[in-house]
């Protein structure tokens, strides 16, 4: 959680540059879209804590918190990010197309699109007789989509090991979930495909981790899928030059007040899982390995305007 | 062929294409109780591309709906409500997520008069974003004009600037049949996005129609007919600007809707210049590039040249800045090829 909540906050620095005084999202060393995962990092770490190389995750336009879990190569991918021709697509694929195949990872920004390739690779694993369950992240928003009901269908009826992890961070862009969503939460709807559903309050990554835990083992048992609602919090706007408008006065700085990583910091130190030396410890790791891998990033080539013409067949 | 209410200069004012847009609606409505409008984020936040600011204040969470994340639902309820004689107007942000719904619209919205023999209409808009040129990724800057113009049964409409995107509006939502409504998102006045500065121009407050399928003559000249739509007139402009500094003179033709396409004003600019070139940021084959060029060429124009286009190559959109830009069209692109052909 540490890793990534300071992968974004440099993420968010380089956006900016080049972006003021007037904000021009083509402009500066990070231009296009900027969704950050800030506030939502229990979701990735309380499922991916469980996985391995072989199990596959998709996840969605706000990819960098479950990527990092997964443990996409940091390198590659924020060379990615910045355009590089080191990084994973090679620059062609930015933030929303982060793939690395090293720890099956990938993600695209088209909502719930992350569901059918999910299943699709537990459908292979099954096929194969191989070990590997398979986990889409969507938000709550594209629980309205489609492609998610149609795609629990089949993974309950196949008995796929596949879990669909819905991160309820309560807004879809401007919209708030009561506006979009006919219930008040998205795991009752687990029981159309009679499949388990699990809700999990608190944001709180111990709980996630249990959920996950029992879920995964489900699917590893040949017991099908599950469907988990975690509720989780962004802390940013949907994507950088949000004005957030939309919210309630003074919600963010409630969500601020909750925010996870001091909770679990205090939580380790007082259950002794951890000294405040440890943490401490953990922390200053984190932000060699972010500064060794900005630097990496930002130093590495760009490519050449005619790699544009690769890669369109292999 | 300028339109006479460009010249008219009653109570106007410079508009961007967003609020230019927002205003269309807002008449609409005024004038139809049967226009509502409905997408995701429209309502509360007034379109992320700022296509509906006031309305939801203006005419109440009845008639202005934010939506689900359901396209396929909320698309294909429009062509329910529209067989009712309502006229919906539809909002999806962007062109590249029109995969999730595209049944609601081509075998759907399209075919709705054609199967019921011409008695059940289908009077609906569906609006959206397209273009690229800021490093958005290959699912958030595609055009597809020649993806939808190509699928009959659906107008396609791409404004330029404000002065039209008003008056192109007002006659779609008038339209009884559907129309495709693309806004390029180089031209569209955002606050967190470059703007074209000549899509920003002087509005008419009152209503008024832009008819469909009329091109517009955006600068004349006799020695080359330049073809553009929506960003690529604005490039096609700049091109023929610095050219005419070295006594060429570029027409140029802003389409402004593809379906119907104006050939006739396209063959009737060739056989003045005898030279055309096509200028298209979306995929060059198959598009509207090459329709262009067939129709000038079934016409049997001599030709003081052979027929060029510029077109965005047959590859997905890349991020990375260098590889995006070496992609797309610009001017110096356009300048150069006319250059080349012009002394042929
Ligand atoms: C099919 C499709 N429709 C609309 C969009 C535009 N869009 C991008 S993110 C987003 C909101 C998604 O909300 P949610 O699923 O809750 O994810 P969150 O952004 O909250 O992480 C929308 C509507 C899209 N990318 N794809
Ligand atoms: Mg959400």
């Amino acid at each position: 959680m540490v890793l990534s909540r300071g992968y974004e906050e440099r993420l968010a620095a380089a956006y900016m540059e080049g972006k003021t005084p007037l904000f021009n999202m083509a402009n500066g060393p990070l231009p296009g879209e900027m969704h950050l995962s800030n506030g939502q990092e229990p979701c990735a770490v309380g499922v991916c804590a469980h996985l391995r190389a072989e199990d596959t995750v998709t996840a969605t336009h706000r990819p960098h918190h479950v990527a990092i879990a997964k443990g996409v190569d940091l390198r590659a991918m924020t060379a990615e990010i910045f355009g590089k021709q080191a990084g994973l697509s090679g620059g062609r694929g930015g933030h929303m197309h982060i793939f690395d195949p090293r720890v099956n990872f990938a993600c695209s920004g088209i909502i719930a699109q992350g569901m059918g390739p999910a299943a699709g690779a537990a459908l292979a694993r099954k096929l194969r007789g191989e070990p590997g369950v398979a986990v889409a992240f969507i938000g709550e928003g594209a629980a309205n989509q489609g492609a998610f009901h149609e795609v629990m269908n089949i993974a309950a009826l196949w008995k796929l090991p596949f879990l669909c992890i819905i991160e309820d961070n309560g807004y879809g862009v401007s919209v708030m979930k009561k506006d979009s969503t006919a219930v008040a939460r998205n795991d009752v709807r687990a029981a159309a495909y009679g499949v388990p559903g699990v809700y999990v309050p608190g944001n709180d990554p111990y709980a996630i981790y249990a959920a996950a835990g029992e879920a995964i083992e489900r699917a590893r048992a040949g017991d099908g899928p599950t469907l988990i609602e975690i509720e989780t919090w962004r802390l940013a706007g949907h994507f950088m030059g949000d004005v957030e408008g939309y919210r309630p006065a003074g919600e963010k700085d409630a969500l601020f007040a909750r925010d996870p990583i001091p909770a679990m910091r205090q939580r380790m130190i007082a259950e002794k899982t951890a000294t405040a030396d440890d943490v401490a410890a953990l922390e200053a790791e984190a932000k060699a390995t972010l500064d060794a891998v900005f630097d990496y990033a930002r130093s590495a080539a760009e490519p050449r305007p005619e790699e544009a013409l690769e890669k369109v067949f292999v | 062929m300028v339109e006479p209410a460009r010249r008219d200069n009653r109570r106007k004012r410079k508009l961007t294409i967003a609020k230019a847009i927002s205003e269309a609606i807002a008449q609409e409505m005024e004038r139809d109780s049967g226009v509502f409008v409905m997408g995701e984020d429209i309502a509360k936040l007034g379109g992320v591309f700022g296509n509906t600011q006031g309305l939801l204040d203006k005419f109440g969470p009845e008639r202005v709906r934010d939506t689900p994340i359901s396209e396929t639902g909320f698309i294909s309820m429009a062509v329910g409500a529209a067989a009712l004689g309502l006229r919906p107007l539809v909002e999806l942000m962007f062109v590249d997520f029109f995969g999730v719904c595209m049944d609601a619209i081509y075998n759907l919205a399209a075919k709705q008069a054609y199967f019921s023999g011409g008695h059940v209409k289908c009077p609906m808009v569906l609006m959206t974003s397209v273009g690229g040129g800021y490093s958005d990724a290959g699912q958030h800057s595609q055009c597809l004009y020649g993806t939808f113009a190509h699928l009959p049964g659906m107008k396609v409409v791409v404004p330029s600037n404000a002065y039209d995107a008003k008056g192109l509006m007002a006659a779609a939502i008038r339209d009884d049949n559907p129309v495709i409504f693309m806004m390029h998102k180089n031209l569209q006045g955002m606050g967190w996005l470059g703007t074209v500065a000549g899509a920003t121009v002087d509005v008419p407050e009152d209503a008024y129609e832009v008819p469909l399928g009329k091109a517009a003559i955006t600068r004349p000249g006799k020695d080359i007919t330049v073809v553009g739509l929506g960003a690529t007139v604005h490039q096609a402009l700049d091109a023929a600007e610095t050219l005419a500094k070295d006594g060429i003179e570029a027409e140029v033709i802003d389409l402004r809707s593809l379906a119907p396409l104006d050939r006739e004003a396209v063959l009737k600019s060739v056989r003045k210049t005898g030279r055309l070139l096509v200028v298209d940021d979306d995929y060059k084959s198959f598009g509207v590039s090459g329709e262009i060029i067939a129709t000038v060429a079934e016409a049997g124009i001599a030709l003081k040249s052979p027929p060029q286009r510029l077109a965005y190559p047959d590859i997905p959109i890349p991020f990375a800045r260098p590889m995006e830009q070496f992609a797309l069209p610009n001017a110096g692109k356009v300048a150069t090829l006319i250059r080349q052909m012009c002394q042929e």
